[in-house]
């Protein structure tokens, strides 16, 4: 070998500035550029997502976490209280005498009953458990905020109008199409159609014009503009007083029985309405009359209607009241479930890692068992669930519903996240470390337990907490354990039933009340808040472990 | 154990290459073997790695391992501890005595063994924990103080004797991994003579750190040398010559010739070792 072999010949010399060289130049910037961009674009999606994500939960949510509350004065001297048993008295009499006081002009048993809709039907609950907490109330006068019912509360929170309209988009495309033939036209300010009415003699008898069926020949006369549709359809386009108008005519000209003519009826309201070009509106029939409205309108007047915040959203468990329903019960039933999970995982995910990390022998079966772990990990979470319906609710015959038996489903979910974390976090303590301790003469497992456990104990946790966070959001097998069960006390122990976090969201959210679309959304935000703060107990648990060496 | 002077002291030492260490009159090397290694081999998995190594290690002495690299050097010095029990599939035959008691009897506990023959790495390793506790651990495990006095007694003469104690005495909690390089590495030293070796092995403990770290751990090994005996891996001659009385020479796995570290650098029997001390293999 000379030395001129290794000195880079003429031809394959860099040269400064040459056209090869910035064309090179140019598309190694362009390359980097476009990485950069690409990394930003993923980068900005995934914030534009999460935002979306947020944003829509706090749109809907935020209406929950305050509730819709009416200031009523309750006189607490009625004779069924007694100062030694408060909890006995007729408190529901005692609530809607006092509710309906607001109102003194209402009578009628429909009207009144519709007032006490306007207040929750709980709220005889809230004024008695009140009264047993403060006894030395009775006999005197309290003012209390009470709960609206659901629609509202939701009126209140402009979720739900007090008007909806009173035509579909089809009732009204089938009116223009009357409009568009020219037969819709204003009569003495009442909007008549024009129809072609054949006086059918089997209808309507020459000798007694007064009893013919008018309705029956109006209905035929407008059917000839509707031929492909269901009567049901166009027939309310005609006002009640359609047929009198028909009858009218015949009787002042009896001379038509047998011929069709030309009569104007007059339209319903709505379409009368329409037809002087404003949009119809009725009552929203989530509500029971329009009266009521004014009512609930008389007492925000009155600024007796207040929204403070919902604390009875963490206070209180489930209830089929929307206005009600709280989420104690699920966080207190996902604390037991993700503390029967964690004290399953977390010492048999450490030790089976530890064991596979630091002890077992590099065999076929080690690598076995190292796929499986690594398998288990991908099943999916509803397999789990019907392993733990079937071992241990069919065979052990565990309680259904409890979260001893969902935590240990869980946990079946979360041993493999925690068994790889931990060895990944095992493997990543350096050696040096490891050597450090042998040479001093710390044995195998001292140099375990002293140095390389504490040493990987930051990312064991994180791994742990990321476990615990993905089983805190499971649903799925806790839906099979039977833990969506409708349960309105939290649970006082990991073997009572309970629900979860997870799935109550899911049975809120299969629920009809308009007030449990935005708690729906409320909960998810607290089930995020609950992982936010999972993780930043990670981190701080983390810098307070290594800020310790 | 007060350090034996007397009538093989060793004259040849101002034979040796000048070097920046003072070398103190009255110093000597005794010369009984403290360890002995009997026709060992080392194999990793199929791969023979050591063969037939013969070597005494004497009392009170520094021996220093040189050779190219991969040759073995480490693979030897780990024997001697057993700190290759730990590889897979690492194996040894032959028989490696400390004081007549062969440490891979099955009756020997290497934790144990390893409190006598302690070990100084390559790398400054601290535990990632404040410099009392890096001292004070290998005593705790061992049992040696039980209260937090004599603790406290162990870790203060071990700093000192590792000369390191003047610089670290005001921060003795604070984390030894906060310390310099070559701060660190005599904290190393000092944990390793924290419970009492009879035998320090130390594998290139200088080459992570700069000159003057080095001749400063230098110095320490020659003052260590009086109560312990050394055996120390280096890649630098002048290094071996300046600490080291008694020198072996490795080759592809082969010790190829031991003895007096001036002989070996000024008179080597081996065409090989001339080879390697003049630079011209390694
Ligand atoms: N853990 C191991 N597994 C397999 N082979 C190994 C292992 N450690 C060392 N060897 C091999 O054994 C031989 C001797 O290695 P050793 O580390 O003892 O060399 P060395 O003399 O210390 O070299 P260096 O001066 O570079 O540190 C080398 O060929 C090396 O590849
Ligand atoms: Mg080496």
């Amino acid at each position: 070998m000379s030395d001129t072999a290794i000195k880079p010949t003429q031809g394959h010399r860099i040269e400064w500035g040459s056209e090869q060289q910035l064309k090179n130049v140019k598309r190694r910037y362009a390359a980097d550029r476009r990485l950069q961009l690409f990394g930003l674009g993923a980068i900005s999606l995934a914030v534009l997502l999460l935002g979306i994500l947020v944003f829509s939960l706090v749109q809907t949510g935020y209406k929950s976490f305050v509730q819709t509350k009416v200031l009523v004065e309750i006189p607490l001297d009625h004779p069924s209280i007694k100062r030694d048993e408060p909890g006995k008295g007729s408190y529901r009499v005692i609530v809607r005498n006092a509710f309906r006081s607001n109102f003194p002009e209402v009578s009628g048993r429909r009207d009144l009953r519709n007032v006490d809709r306007i207040l929750s039907s709980q709220a005889r609950f809230i004024v008695r458990d009140y009264v047993v907490a403060n006894p030395e109330l009775v006999g005197q006068t309290i003012k209390i905020a009470l709960p609206l019912s659901d629609p509202f509360d939701q009126l209140h929170k402009k979720v739900i109008p007090s008007q909806i309209a009173a035509l579909s988009q089809r009732e009204k495309q089938l009116f223009k199409s009357l409009q568009d033939r020219n037969v819709v036209s204003i009569e003495n300010d009442v909007t008549v159609v024009q129809i072609d009415a054949f006086i059918d003699p089997e209808k309507v008898a020459a000798q007694d014009l007064d009893a013919g069926d008018y309705e029956g020949v109006v209905k035929e006369g407008l059917r000839s503009y509707f031929l492909n549709y269901q009567p049901s359809s166009y027939e309310p386009i005609l006002a009640d007083n359609a047929a009198d108008a028909v009858k009218n005519f015949v009787q002042q000209n009896p001379g038509v029985v047998g011929q069709t003519v030309q009569v104007k009826v007059p339209v319903s309201e709505h379409y009368d309405v329409l037809n002087k070009g404003s949009e119809p509106f009725v009552t929203n029939p989530r509500f029971d009359s329009a009266k009521q409205i004014e009512q609930y309108k008389a007492l925000n007047e009155k600024n007796l209607i207040s929204t403070p915040f919902n604390w009875e959203l963490f206070f209180n468990s489930d209830s089929r009241f929307p206005e009600q329903a709280g989420l104690a019960g699920a966080i207190v039933g996902s604390f037991y479930t993700l503390l029967v999970c964690f004290l399953i995982s977390f010492p048999v995910g450490i030790s089976a890692a530890v064991y596979l990390e630091e002890f077992a022998p590099k065999n076929r079966y080690t690598d076995l068992i190292e796929v499986n772990i690594n398998n288990l990990a991908a099943v999916p979470s509803v397999v789990f669930g019907l392993l733990g319906l079937a071992v241990f609710l069919g065979f052990f015959g565990m309680p259904r519903s409890a979260p001893l038996v969902g935590g240990m489903v869980l946990s079946l979910m979360t041993l493999p996240t925690i068994i790889i974390a931990t060895r990944a976090a095992l493997k990543a303590v350096p050696p040096s470390v490891r050597e450090a301790a042998l040479g001093v003469g710390a044995s195998r497992h001292q140099v375990v337990i002293h140095h390389v456990l504490p040493l990987a104990m930051p990312g064991i946790l994180t791994g742990t907490i990321i476990g615990l966070a993905q089983a805190l959001g499971e649903t799925a097998p806790l839906l099979l354990i039977g833990m969506n069960a409708f349960i309105t006390a939290a649970p006082g122990g990991i073997l009572e039933p309970a629900t979860a976090l997870p799935t109550q969201i899911f049975s809120w959210a299969d629920s009809p009340e308009r007030g449990f679309v935005s708690r729906t959304s409320a909960a998810i935000l607290v089930l995020l808040g609950f992982l936010v703060i999972m993780n930043a107990i990670a981190i701080f648990m983390r810098q307070r472990f290594e800020r310790s060496w | 154990m007060e350090p034996q002077v007397g009538m093989d002291q060793e004259i040849e030492k101002s034979t040796v290459p000048a070097t920046g260490v003072s070398e103190k009159p009255g110093e000597t090397a005794a010369l009984n073997p403290k360890m002995k290694a009997k026709k060992v081999s080392v194999y990793y998995g199929e791969k023979q790695a050591l063969f037939d190594v013969d070597l005494n290690i004497y009392e009170k002495s520094v021996t220093a391992l040189i050779g190219p690299s991969g040759c073995g050097k480490s693979t030897f010095i780990r024997a001697l501890n057993r700190m290759n029990d730990v590889i897979e599939g690492c194996r040894v035959t032959g028989k490696i005595l400390l004081d007549d008691m062969d440490v891979y009897d099955p009756k020997v506990d290497p934790v144990q063994l390893r409190a006598h023959v302690g070990m100084v790495f390559q790398k400054p390793n601290p535990f990632p924990k404040s410099i009392f506790d890096n001292i004070a651990y290998g005593p705790k495990i061992h049992g040696m103080g039980s209260n937090k006095t004599d603790l406290e007694e162990i870790v203060e003469t071990s700093l000192k004797r590792a000369g390191l104690f003047d610089e670290v005495k005001d921060r003795l909690k604070e984390p030894g991994t906060g310390l310099s390089g070559g701060q660190q590495q005599r904290l190393c030293i000092a944990r390793a003579i924290a419970v009492s070796p009879d035998v320090i092995l130390m594998d290139e403990p200088c080459s992570a750190l700069d000159p003057i770290a080095t001749a400063r751990i230098e110095e320490l090994i020659d003052e260590l040398k009086q109560n312990y005996t050394i055996v120390i891996v280096t890649h630098s001659m002048q290094q071996a010559a300046r600490v080291s009385q008694k020198t072996a020479f490795f080759h592809l796995g082969y010790l190829v010739e031991e003895g007096d570290t001036d002989m070996i650098f000024t008179s080597p029997n081996d065409e090989r070792t001339e080879s390697y001390i003049t630079g011209r293999i390694g």
